[in-house]
């Protein structure tokens, strides 16, 4: 390592010691383990800082917390399936001495032989660590693609297709009373019948040039050309407004950890 | 033994689901069938557990480029690990939630899990603003069209958006920025989202079909495995 890096390393080490020192009396009179809750709040703003770190460029703090991101994470994933799923749902339907090993409830009628056909297959997906027995993973991946795929098929089917089609069906003309009332009511108001009629020709014509964009067994040219035109405005407006969403979600991201790093670690802010 | 029986799995499974629907006394075995799929999920959770410790065990003991992060990894997977299956200072019994308030694995998610995600997260916002920097720029009709939709809706989240637009009669409030913004959401983007929804309808079902016939048979991999 070069000298620059050891001196970058003994700062943020001193700097980590006296913050934790700092937020340890901060917290003094608060809690019994006031230096632990001084070192993990010291600890998150490190991790925090060291993410952001990657912004100027890669480097040790980055990759530190990188790697460290990626243990925990597989972990807690494995501990979340092992005690939700396995110790939740499956052994109160296979076993009761192990149910009452868990202590969670055996219900006598919940009791499935076939309960053991999961256990099996997900055995012989850990076959895929084995070089000479790897194959057998493909029996369990198998029943996992023939799942989806059969629970896909019909959920699909009615949720993306059959759903929005018939949603997309709906009145033109809505709350219609006569062109006279039409005309003597009319507004701009968001929740005007004016607003609401336009709302419902953008979502069915929106929909129906959408769609012809999509549909490219027939050269797009003239009328239908001109419509599929349409559903490219209308997609590029869809991708906007999904745009604005998610940097708005990141953006809400990171004000939280701005919060604690200001809040909760340097309470500069209330 | 290696593609026969595979494809028959996927076949009778598949055949199995879509008949269930047809079927009264088979209505359950759909979500009999999710469980299942739940429980071999946690498995392959194992699996991907394991195989991380292979690949950072490898590149420790061959020393290879930056194998000193492979400490970092290999240690906050078992010290997480610990924690969770073995419910390390968790207030209550082994009856306890996991997450129990308290307990070391409950510690490390709130000090290091959340921290580390969503921070990972928040990065993303920066490279998002500087790749819409470049992209964004209105080069074209569509690419301004993008522009203008994303602008009304960012700007109608924000407390700015309401106070530029406030003066705006409640007769013509649909052009007050933040009821703008909500329009779009419900108009065009709604028709956007439908017509893409669609598609994703149509090509899943179509996918299934190729699956449960045994077409499409990229997920087995080649022989040689």
């Amino acid at each position: 390592m070069k000298k620059a890096s050891w001196v970058i390393m003994a700062l943020v080490t001193v700097v980590f010691v006296v913050s934790w020192i700092a937020k340890s009396s901060s917290y003094n009179g608060e809690t019994d383990n006031y230096i632990a809750q001084g070192f993990l709040v010291t600890f998150a703003a490190f991790l925090t800082l060291s993410i952001m770190s990657f912004l100027y460029k890669d480097n040790p703090f980055y990759k530190f917390a990188e790697h460290l991101f990626v243990g925990i994470s597989a972990a807690f994933w494995m501990c979340m399936g092992f005690w939700s799923t396995i110790v939740g749902n499956l052994i109160p339907r296979l076993s009761s001495s192990l149910s009452e090993w868990f202590k969670v409830p055996y219900i006598e009628s919940d009791y499935n032989i076939a309960f053991y056909v999961p256990v099996v297959l997900g055995i012989l997906l850990l076959m895929r660590l084995s070089s000479k027995r790897g194959w057998l993973s493909r029996w369990p991946l198998a029943f996992i693609v023939g799942t989806t795929a059969g629970l896909n098929f019909i959920r699909y089917l009615r949720s993306d297709f059959i759903k929005q089609i018939s949603a997309t069906l709906v009145p033109l003309v809505v709350d219609w009373q006569g062109v006279g009332h039409f005309f003597s009511t009319f507004s701009l108001s968001a929740s005007g019948q004016f607003v609401a009629i336009v709302t419902n020709w953008v979502v069915f014509l929106g929909v129906f040039c959408g769609l012809i964009y999509f549909f490219f067994s027939k050269e797009h040219t003239g009328a239908f050309g001109r419509a599929s035109r349409v559903g490219i405005w209308v997609l590029m407006i869809t991708f906007g407004a999904s745009f604005g969403y998610t940097v708005m979600g990141r953006i809400s991201l990171l004000v939280g950890r701005i919060t604690f790093l200001f809040k909760d670690w340097l309470e500069i802010i209330g | 033994m290696k593609r026969q029986v595979p494809l028959f799995i996927t076949f009778f499974v598949g055949t199995l689901l879509i008949l269930s629907v047809f079927i009264p006394p088979m209505e359950n075995l759909g979500e009999n069938f999710t469980l299942f799929f739940d429980i071999i999920a946690v498995f392959a959770f194992f699996l991907g557990g394991g195989n991380l410790l292979r690949v950072h065990f490898k590149k420790l003991s061959k020393k290879k480029r930056d194998w000193q992060y492979s400490i970092v990894t290999i240690c906050g997977f078992f010290f997480m690990l610990a924690a969770g299956l073995f419910k390390i200072g968790n207030p209550g019994d082994i009856a306890s939630s996991v997450t129990a308030e308290g307990s070391l694995f409950q510690t490390i998610y709130t000090n290091m899990f959340v921290p580390l995600g969503s921070t990972m997260y928040a990065l993303l916002g920066f490279f998002v603003a500087s790749a819409s920097y470049r992209a964004f720029r209105a080069k074209n009709r569509e690419a301004t069209i993008l522009l203008i939709a994303a602008f009304i809706i960012l700007l109608g989240r924000t407390p700015f958006g309401t106070m530029l637009t406030v003066w705006i009669p409640d007769s013509m409030s649909i052009a007050q920025i933040p009821n703008l913004a909500i329009w779009i959401m419900n108009s065009f983007n709604l028709a956007g989202q439908r017509a893409i929804l669609i598609g994703i309808g149509l090509g899943v079902v179509s996918m299934s079909l190729r699956l449960i016939l045994g077409v499409e048979r990229t997920y087995l991999g080649d022989d040689s495995a």
